[in-house]
């Protein structure tokens, strides 16, 4: 046989095996898929949620990714994705821009963090309100300003000028720390405003959290703020915050418990709330929800049925891997998002 | 090519296959045809490209017509969006690049062609384009971890004591910056400008070195005589660097600080066209915000072709009197 001849029939053996092979990929018959896409701060949990549920339903298959918040609403509003995710709620113009009705499903709770790269500072910062607002807004540039001595009293502060680090792109995380700037400074209401990308007056822009703490652990003299599980697993140091109260708080999971604690009761009617600045002796600040953006007419009625499964067993069972970076729903709030799953339908009949 | 063959009207298929094929072979005629097609996508493909550019920048033209070329501002809490910003971060990161890329690719080629021994030759062309194919986020951990940290500690302060004076080092010094940014892509375009001028060099004719030496002309003397009768090759080198330059990503987002700023200043950070559509592009919820960042596109786009295009007519023009290859 001439080479030229034994070189075809293989190519096409080849392509013939690679076609089977591929073939017989598909799974059986009665596989669900679903996409999800969104916020990147509950990723890592939504990760577990996904890998343990389908334990325990394997013929269901949960895929997300976490692009941001923003990007996560404009996919569910393009309709390519069956839920998105976000840590910034919905605004009323998204919403009013969105082709059906949205409802926000509150999975988990969690806390922007300021984390710093100092040498030589040997117990964790304290920040009053006012400090971080003007350390952001560029108004205060050295580490040993005498604002930031005065909460610090007892720690040797470098001489450094201050690197502010922020999120480059637009962030849910950036949302939550704008809005807790806007409620305690007025001229960062006024210059600045609450939004995922806002004109940032000073800093450099990291991308993702990831891209910020790696700008803070490469450059001594940074500040930056990132999610709890950011900082935790980098080990990173983290700040107290002043909270409304007047005490400094550490970022635990109890302090956001607290946070969210004083407007468990009394959330709106469509779960969209901010708990940035909450009342309470030993709140956390800057805390926020996460949510779930679900469509509340399913198109299809097997899809739909599957997710509101897994948002059901989600805010019941998946609330045990939140380990130390997240914090779990108040018990008021869970049955308000029961209520929410209550009323999803496909078709006019509800899915549960 | 059919002049000398009649042909009844009616038999369209073998006046095709004549056409494309002076044998008449009907393979030929098909090979040639499919040929065709797939240059003819190539073309649709760059017609498409800005097609979509225009339509989708449109919303912002309209809306800013050409403040947006000269506006700094980039808010889109406000939703208004200046591109000049982004202009200043790309020229200047890729005339820092130039600066300091050209006379070291230069000096590399000229090493390369007229200087090297042959066993030294052959290995260190090898790792100049090994260098060009190092993929450009390879290049941005690189420098975030390794040359930021080194610029900061042992280069910027020195500028910082020594021309400080100068408003264009003057600063706080962290590392991550335009000089930082400038100094990768200069990296960057290092080994392209060689390969260029490696070939446009080796295609200048022997004769011209033996008819200097014969004159009397020193060894730097023959290179000057080489290197301008190169001189538009070399012009269309760097022309195609600065085209790398300029569209650059990866590497240039992670360590030129992301801030759209115009500052005097090299140690402050900064912010090119591409790496504000990488980084905003996927959250950009606003329509005129996403058509904002397509209008940024836009202008790459444009100002990419024009300058590859020159390049390319450059090359072409002087590899063409040799043989070698662009």
């Amino acid at each position: 046989m001439p080479q030229s001849k034994i070189l075809t029939t293989t190519f096409w053996l080849l392509c013939l095996c690679l076609a089977v092979m591929f073939g017989s990929c598909k799974g059986g018959g009665g596989n669900v898929s679903l996409q999800g896409a969104g916020a990147t701060f509950p990723n890592p949990l939504y990760q577990k949620w996904m890998s343990e549920y389908g334990k325990l339903n394997p013929n269901i298959r949960i895929d997300y990714q976490s692009i941001g918040s923003g990007g996560g609403i404009k996919q569910i509003q393009a309709q390519t994705v069956d839920f998105g995710a976000s840590d910034a709620p919905m605004t009323d113009e998204e919403l009013k821009g969105s082709p059906r009705e949205l409802i926000h499903v509150p999975t988990v709770l969690g806390a922007v963090v300021l984390t710093y790269n100092l040498q030589g500072v040997s117990k964790p910062l304290r920040f009053s309100p006012d400090v971080i607002a003007d350390i952001f807004l560029g108004k205060i540039t050295k580490w040993n300003d005498p604002r930031i001595k005065a909460d610090n009293g007892d720690l040797n502060l470098p001489t450094g000028n201050i690197t502010v680090v922020h999120r480059a792109e637009a962030s849910g995380t950036t949302y939550a720390f704008t809005d807790y700037l806007a409620k305690v400074s007025p001229e960062w209401k006024q210059k600045v405003g609450v939004n995922k990308s806002p004109q940032w007056p000073v800093g450099q822009g990291g991308k993702g959290n990831e891209g910020v703490t790696g700008q803070i652990k490469q450059q001594p003299d940074t500040i930056g703020y990132v999610e709890l599980a950011y900082a935790t697993q980098n080990r990173f140091p983290v700040a107290l915050v002043k909270n409304a109260s007047g005490r400094f708080v550490e970022p635990t999971v109890s302090a956001i418990v607290a946070a969210a604690a004083s407007t468990a009761g009394s959330a709106p009617d469509d779960l969209r709330m901010y708990i940035t600045n909450a009342a309470g002796a030993d709140a956390y600040p800057i805390s926020t929800y996460t949510y779930l953006l679900v469509y509340k007419d399913q198109k299809d009625a097997t899809k739909g049925k599957a997710l509101v499964d897994f948002m059901w067993w989600g805010i019941h069972y998946g609330e045990k891997y939140t380990g130390s970076d997240y914090a779990p729903l108040p018990a008021e709030v869970v049955k308000r998002a029961e209520a929410k799953l209550n009323s999803i339908t496909s078709g006019g009949k509800p899915l549960r | 090519m059919s002049s000398s063959v009649k042909l009844p009207t009616r038999d369209l298929r073998l006046a095709t296959i004549l056409r494309l094929s002076p044998t008449g072979n009907a393979g030929d005629a098909v090979f040639r045809g499919a040929m065709f097609c797939a240059a003819l996508l190539v073309l649709l493909i760059v017609g498409g490209m800005i097609v979509a550019l225009a339509v989708k920048s449109l919303p912002a033209i309209r809306e800013f017509g050409f403040n947006f070329l000269i506006s700094r501002e980039w808010n889109p809490v406000k939703a208004q969006f200046g591109a000049l910003p982004f202009i200043y971060g790309t020229v200047v990161s890729s005339a820092i690049a130039l600066l300091i890329g050209v006379p070291l690719s230069l000096g590399i080629a000229v090493f390369l062609v007229e200087q090297a021994p042959r066993f030294l030759a052959r290995p260190i062309t090898f790792l100049v384009e090994l260098l060009a194919a190092i993929p450009s986020v390879v290049y941005g951990l690189w420098g975030i971890f390794v040359l930021a940290p080194f610029l900061r500690v042992h280069v910027e302060p020195l500028l910082a004591r020594w021309f400080g004076w100068l408003p264009l080092f003057q600063g706080s010094v962290t590392g991550i910056g335009l000089f930082t940014g400038g100094i990768i892509l200069a990296i960057m375009v290092t080994p392209i400008i060689t390969s260029v001028v490696r070939d446009v060099l080796a295609a200048v004719p022997n004769s011209q070195r033996e008819a200097a030496l014969a004159l009397g002309a020193t060894r730097w003397e023959t290179t000057r005589v080489v290197l301008v009768n190169g001189a538009p090759g070399i012009a269309g080198a760097v022309m195609l660097g600065l085209g790398r330059a300029l569209g650059e990503t990866m590497a240039v987002t992670m360590v030129i600080g992301n801030r759209p700023q115009i500052s005097a200043s090299l140690f402050e950070p900064s912010y090119t066209i591409a790496s504000a559509i990488a980084n905003e592009f996927t959250e950009a919820t606003q329509d005129i915000y996403l058509s904002a960042l397509v209008e940024l596109g836009l202008i790459l786009f444009l100002v990419t072709f024009v300058v590859n295009g020159l390049a390319r007519v450059l090359v072409w023009n002087v590899t063409r009197k040799s043989g070698a290859t662009a």
